[in-house]
């Protein structure tokens, strides 16, 4: 006979667990994180060098890096003389929790003030797997074109900052800049929001201290 | 590509509630999965039917209920379908918006022998 059993449960409530645990390792350690997502090629592992080169003054700084085969993006992190994780995703799409939980053992947490994550390059999957870090960020990038934020709102929606790159080459394109913003805000109102070119340094000041200024609150709350 | 792991995380969750329940069989999975999660049904099918072999839900229907992705404008409180083009309100034209439908990811029940 069959019977009807009422199961109503997230379907990824696991790596929501291993996203609370890994939070709690973190803010036990006293190490604030930041996870970046973007599409391939936006200038994630750039911004990390331009916010590294800065920062690695003020704040002690590690990186874990996600990509799905090779070093090339964890070598240039880690040619800054930063400790860096490589997680190699095997194909897999997007980071989670569980291989976040694998590299943070792996770096000096306890003498650590900052840790970037650079998720895999996709504007789809990292949106739906928490990693428990404490602040989310989007990069996207002029050349991707401003109707981004309508087409991805998962992705969108829910991150506490999005950066625009490459504005250095926004005369080539048919980039509406308020039109992509609006974007953004409608489904985050009250967005952080930092066009800048990682290429000119144009813009870089103020994503620094948005991230400085987080980095202290979290210091100070800790 | 993430459906695979998104398929292993159901199989678990699904034996974990049929184990719970004495079941001898899963016959069939009922999901209810918003348009906001990019989960594609059929891959979620491909996958079912390879991690669920030699289980006790080996054979059993996945039942997708899908949720339309639904947005609150929060000017006026109007409720409206996700176009994929603009977020504004129809209604009023504010431009801030939240969404309060399409975010669904969860086994609302399995039926079992």
């Amino acid at each position: 006979m069959t019977t009807q059993v009422s199961v109503v449960e997230e379907i990824l409530s696991a790596n929501d667990q291993l996203a609370v645990a890994n939070r709690e390792r973190l803010d036990a350690a006293g190490v604030f994180a930041i996870n970046l997502m973007a599409s391939p090629g936006a200038g994630k592992t750039s911004l990390i060098m331009r916010t590294v080169e800065v920062l690695r003054e003020e704040f002690r700084t590690g990186a874990v890096d996600g990509d799905i085969a090779t070093t090339l993006d964890a070598d240039r992190i880690a040619a800054l003389g930063i400790p860096t994780v490589q997680i190699n995703t095997g194909g897999a799409c997007h980071l989670d929790a569980a291989m976040l939980q694998i590299a943070l053992p792996q770096l000096p947490l306890e003498k650590l003030d900052l840790i970037i994550v650079e998720n895999v390059g996709n504007l789809i999957c990292p949106a739906s797997f928490k990693l428990g870090v404490h602040h989310s960020v989007l990069i996207a990038s002029v050349p991707e074109g401003d109707d981004k934020p309508y087409k991805y709102p998962p992705m969108y929606r829910g991150v506490d900052a999005v950066v625009l790159n490459k504005t250095d080459v926004l005369a080539a394109f048919d980039f509406d800049m308020d039109y992509f913003r609006q974007g953004v805000e409608a489904l985050n109102p009250g967005l952080a929001f930092f066009p800048l070119s990682c290429k000119t340094g144009k813009g870089l000041d103020e994503w620094l201290t948005w991230l400085r200024n987080k980095i202290r609150e979290f210091q100070g709350d800790a | 590509m993430h459906e695979l792991s998104v398929t292993q995380s159901l199989l678990e969750i699904a034996l974990r509630h049929a184990e719970r329940a004495s079941a001898q069989r899963i016959t069939r999975l009922n999901l209810v999965i918003g348009e906001l999660t990019s989960i594609v049904d059929d891959s979620v099918q491909f996958y079912w039917d390879i991690v669920s072999r030699d289980t006790i839900a080996e054979g059993a229907e996945l039942h997708f209920e899908r949720v339309p992705g639904t947005l609150r404008c929060l000017g006026c409180g109007h409720s409206f379908p996700l176009d994929g083009r603009s977020y504004a309100c129809p209604v009023c034209g504010e431009n801030q918006v939240v969404p309060v439908g399409g975010d669904d990811f969860r086994l609302e029940s399995i039926e079992v022998d």
